[in-house]
C-alpha cells in the first residue's frame, strides 16, 4: 500500500498549535485520482457515510469483478451500468487496487 | 520517468507487468499557496483534496457565507418534505480534519499579475495558484419589473437555496385553492438544468395533496423540456393530469410584480405565485478579473488542469465555466472538475506532468414526488483532439420510471457527496 503519514509541523505553528492534527495521512496511491470519480457517492476514500455501499477495504477482485458484471449488464443496477460502461478495464483495475487499499474505517 | 507519466501508463495498463511493491513511496513535496474562492461544490472539494493529496499545500478557502446550503434537494422543501436545516453543513471540518484555512469574507477583486487577492475586510492574499469557483450571478438586467429588490422579493427566484426556498414554500402554502403557481425558465444553459422540472412535480406533488384544484404552469424559454424529458412529461401526465402544464418556447419579456404577471411576447400569465428563474452567467469576480471568454457569461478552461484560457494561474470550477458537450451545469459536476482541477494544481507546483486523461462523472437525481426518483447519469473522458471532455461512448442513461428505491439513493447521495467536500 503506498501511504505516507507525514507529521504536520508547519502549519500547526502557523495556526497556534491549537489544531487536533498531529499526524494527516497523505493519500498517494497512484489510484487515487481515478478513484475520485467514485467518491461523490461512495464517500471520500470509499468510506460512505450511509445509505450507499461503502467501497473501503473490499477485496479488490470483487470490485473488479461487479464493475465487469456491471458493464456487461449480467449485474442489476439503477444507475451503475450506466456509469461502468464509460471506464476502461486498465481503469477498473486501478479503481479496485484503489478502494483495496484503504482501511474501512 | 514521473510519478504522473508513471500513472498515466498505469491507467492505459501499458506497465501491467510492474507491481505495486515497484512503486517507490517518495513524492516531491508540492509547496505553494493555493487560494480557493467560492465554498460550494467545486471550491470545498477542491479545497479538501488538495489537502488531502499534498499535505504541503498552504491551502485557504475563502467563502462569505456562514454555512454551506446545499441547492441539489432543496426543491424538497417546497413540497414541505426537507427543511433547509436538513441541506446545512459547516466548514469547520475542512480545518479540523484537513487542515484547510478558511476565511469568512468576500474576494473583491483579483490581480492576475501580482497575483494577490483582495477581501472585502480590505485584507490581501498571495497565491501561486488561485482556485475560483463562483458559482452564477442571477441576471436580471433583461427583466425591466425585477429591477429593485421589493419587486424581488415578491416575485422570488429561490434558485439559490436558503431563505428564498423558504419564502417559496410560504407563498405556496398561502395560496388559496385553485390558484396557479407559474415557474419561468431562461433559456439554457443556467444551473441545474433539470431542476425547474423538478421543482414543478414537487409543487404539484403538494397541490395535488392539499389544494387540488390549483395549476401549475412551467413557461420555458426552450423548445423543449431540457433535461430527462419523456421521464418528466411522462411524470406530468400520469402523476398530475390537468395540474401540470408544460408551454415551451415562452421566454420571459417582462415581470408586472405588483400583479404577478409573467409577460411573454405574445402573452401574459397572471399568476397567485410567480417563481421567475431568470438567465445566469459567471458570477462577477469572474467578470472582474477578466475570466469570461463566452457569450459575455462563462468561463473558458483548459479541461486538463480547468485553468483559464483567459488568465494564467488562475482556475476555474463549476457552474461557472464553459461546459464540454453535454455537460450539465450540476454540483456533482463542480465535485469531479475540483478532483482534477486539484490534482493538476499539485502536478503544476510540483513540476510534474498533468495526467493527459481525466475522467470526469454525472449524477443528478430529481424527485418528481415525495419519494419517487429519476435519475440522469453520465461519464465523460478527455478527446485530446477535441480538448475537450466527450461522453464516453455508450455510457450513461436515465431511469426506467420513476422509483422508490432511487429517492433513496438520491437522499444518500446528498449526505455522501456533502461529507465528501466538507467532510
Amino acid at each position: 500500500m503506498i501511504r505516507r503519514t507525514a507529521t504536520w509541523i508547519a502549519t500547526a505553528v502557523v495556526l497556534g498549535g491549537a489544531m487536533p492534527l498531529e499526524a494527516l495521512a497523505v493519500d498517494e496511491h497512484p489510484g487515487r485520482f481515478i478513484a475520485a470519480n467514485c467518491t461523490g457517492c461512495h464517500g471520500t476514500q470509499g468510506r460512505s457515510t450511509g445509505g450507499m455501499p461503502s467501497l473501503a477495504g473490499l477485496d479488490r477482485s470483487y470490485i473488479l469483478n461487479a464493475m465487469e458484471e456491471f458493464k456487461s449488464g449480467t449485474r442489476a443496477a439503477t444507475i451503475m451500468h450506466q456509469h461502468a460502461k464509460g471506464y476502461t478495464e486498465a481503469q477498473f483495475a486501478l479503481i479496485a487496487e484503489y478502494f483495496a487499499a484503504q482501511k474501512a474505517r | 520517468m514521473s510519478r504522473n507519466r508513471r500513472e498515466f501508463l498505469r491507467a492505459v495498463g501499458a506497465v501491467t507487468a510492474v507491481g505495486m511493491a515497484g512503486l517507490p513511496t517518495a513524492a516531491k513535496a508540492a509547496t505553494g499557496r493555493v487560494v480557493v474562492i467560492g465554498g460550494g461544490f467545486g471550491g470545498a472539494t477542491a479545497a479538501k483534496y488538495l489537502r488531502l493529496w499534498s499535505t504541503d499545500l498552504d491551502v485557504t478557502l475563502v467563502e462569505r457565507d456562514a454555512q454551506f446550503v446545499s441547492c441539489p434537494l432543496s426543491n424538497r422543501i417546497l413540497a414541505g418534505t426537507t427543511t433547509l436545516a436538513d441541506l446545512t453543513r459547516g466548514y469547520g471540518d475542512l480545518t479540523a480534519k484537513h487542515g484547510v484555512k478558511v476565511l469568512r469574507d468576500e474576494a473583491t477583486a483579483i490581480d492576475p499579475a501580482k497575483q494577490t487577492v483582495t477581501l472585502a475586510s480590505g485584507k490581501s492574499l498571495p497565491y501561486d495558484r488561485l482556485i475560483v469557483s463562483p458559482g452564477v450571478d442571477l441576471d436580471y438586467s433583461g427583466i425591466p419589473g425585477l429591477k429593485d429588490d421589493a419587486a424581488r422579493e415578491r416575485v422570488l427566484s429561490a434558485w439559490k437555496a436558503g431563505p428564498q426556498t423558504v419564502a417559496l414554500r410560504k407563498q405556496i402554502e398561502s395560496m388559496a385553492d385553485g390558484g396557479v403557481v407559474a415557474i419561468t425558465v431562461p433559456k439554457a444553459p443556467y444551473r441545474c438544468p433539470p431542476g425547474p422540472y423538478e421543482r414543478a412535480c414537487q409543487i404539484a406533488w403538494y397541490l395535488k395533496l392539499n389544494k387540488p384544484k390549483s395549476k401549475v404552469m412551467i413557461l420555458d424559454a426552450n423548445e423543449k423540456v431540457a433535461s430527462k424529458e419523456a421521464l418528466f412529461r411522462k411524470a406530468w401526465e400520469d402523476l398530475y393530469p390537468g395540474l401540470v402544464e408544460y408551454v415551451p418556447n415562452s421566454e420571459l419579456a417582462d415581470v408586472d410584480a405588483k400583479t404577478l404577471t409573467a409577460k411573454l411576447q405574445f402573452d401574459e400569465i397572471k399568476a397567485d405565485v410567480l417563481n421567475v428563474i431568470p438567465p445566469m452567467k459567471a458570477a462577477a469576480i469572474a467578470e472582474r478579473t477578466g475570466l469570461i471568454t463566452a457569450n459575455n457569461k462563462w468561463c473558458g478552461v483548459d479541461f486538463l488542469t480547468y485553468e483559464s484560457t483567459a488568465q494564467k494561474n488562475i482556475h476555474v470550477l463549476g457552474d461557472a465555466i464553459v461546459a464540454a458537450p453535454l455537460m450539465p451545469k450540476s454540483g456533482h459536476m463542480a465535485n469531479q472538475h475540483a478532483k482534477v482541477c486539484a490534482a493538476a494544481v499539485i502536478a503544476l507546483l510540483r513540476g510534474d506532468v498533468v495526467n493527459a486523461h481525466p475522467v470526469i462523472n454525472n449524477t443528478c437525481y430529481s424527485f418528481v414526488t415525495g419519494a419517487d426518483v429519476i435519475h440522469i447519469a453520465s461519464v465523460h473522458q478527455y478527446d485530446a483532439e477535441k480538448k475537450t471532455m466527450m461522453v464516453a461512448p455508450g455510457s450513461g442513461g436515465l431511469s426506467i420510471a420513476p422509483n422508490e428505491l432511487e429517492g433513496r439513493y438520491a437522499e444518500a447521495w446528498g449526505r455522501n457527496i456533502w461529507s465528501d467536500m466538507l467532510g
